[in-house]
């Protein structure tokens, strides 16, 4: 069994869409989880539909989101302190030496994050390889085990069918709880992935078919 | 943010003229539109808190859709497709443009004082 995960996404909302079931099924098993938040998507095009925020409010708005989703799965939080679209412009030494930091106190059995190159946003791509460098600066004796998650469109015939594939079905609810504690983003995002417009579908039942399942693979430190 | 009301937009920028003024501006189609559309490009671009003197500012347009110029002494600053706008903590001139779906796709903003970062 896990002693404590540790999720590292750079988006308020990407613990939601991505791990959330998955998040879920730890804490049921009395696993504690901390959520690594990397900026507070403050770049984010979605203001809500209608919009009920604006580019100067959105940092506010989604950091309440973020703090609601995490209360709903029940994990605690860190947010990192970047700026939205510009993680990969940083020193990626800098971010990795920042998150081994954190890593060497917390201790984690596990960490969840990005599969760098294939993970689509270039901030996923960033703090995904940041992360895994982080864990590489570690002494093999104390590294963590990590899932990393991809999901750009050619990910699969480049990286073959991931390791672990976990059935969330049994948290769905709560997963899509938690996606709609994200009120600004919960909406265009599923409806871009459908591909409609969001006021003319269900966005729960949308929800719910695109997400029984989490994927994830399981970083070899060896190759 | 509510839908631009020209001449209330072209009073709100006469103030900031021949005034040191900190700008924001971006564009973007987001980080997602090549991975839903294979046919699609990624474009954006972002400036904020670049300080700047305008010394004329002009709004125009009509069917709610406007575009925005700002002229400086070396140069020009504009944004088109804007359709809403805001005063931000009273003294920050909002303008934004979003699609259909509430998404933005662009956006001007002009303070006397900087904004966060
Ligand atoms: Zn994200």
């Amino acid at each position: 069994m896990e002693k404590h995960v540790v999720v590292i996404y750079p988006h308020p909302d990407d613990e939601s869409f991505g791990a959330a079931g998955t998040i879920a099924q730890f804490r049921t098993q009395g696993v504690s989880v901390t959520y690594l938040c990397g900026t507070l998507g403050e770049m984010g095009r979605n203001m809500g539909n209608p919009p009920f925020a604006n580019r100067e409010t959105l940092p506010e708005i989604r950091k309440q989101e973020l703090i609601e989703a995490c209360k709903v799965l029940d994990m605690e939080l860190s947010m990192l302190g970047y700026r939205d679209k510009t993680l990969e412009y940083e020193d990626r030494q800098e971010v990795a030496m920042h998150l081994k930091s954190i890593l060497d106190e917390m201790e984690p059995s596990l960490v969840i994050t990005h599969y760098p190159g294939y993970a689509v946003h270039p901030d996923h791509n960033a703090l995904g390889a940041a992360a895994i460098e982080a864990v590489k600066l570690m002494e093999p004796g104390k590294r963590p085990t990590v899932w990393a998650q991809a999901f750009s469109n050619n990910f699969k015939e480049a990286l073959g069918q991931p390791d672990i594939n976990n059935d969330i079905s049994d948290q769905i609810d709560k997963k899509i709880e938690a996606i709609f504690c994200h009120d600004s983003q919960a909406g265009g995002v599923i409806s871009q992935r459908n591909k409609t417009e969001n006021n003319k579908i269900d966005l729960k039942a949308e929800a719910q078919k695109q997400m029984g399942q989490e994927q994830f693979y399981t970083w070899d430190f060896n190759s | 943010m509510k839908p631009i009301e020209i001449n209330k937009v072209q009073e709100k920028l006469e103030n900031y003229v021949n005034k040191d003024v900190y700008v924001h501006l971006e564009t973007t189609n987001g980080a997602y539109a090549s991975h839903v559309n294979k046919n699609a490009y990624n474009v954006g671009a972002y400036i904020r808190n670049a300080k700047v003197t305008f010394k004329q500012a002009k709004i125009v347009g009509s069917e709610n859709v406007y575009r925005v110029g700002l002229k400086m002494e070396m140069g020009w600053i504009y944004a088109e497709g804007l359709t809403d706008y805001t005063m931000h903590e009273d003294t920050k001139l909002l303008l934004a443009g979003h699609d259909r779906e509430g998404r933005l796709m662009v956006s001007l903003q002009i303070s006397e004082t900087p904004f966060n970062y």
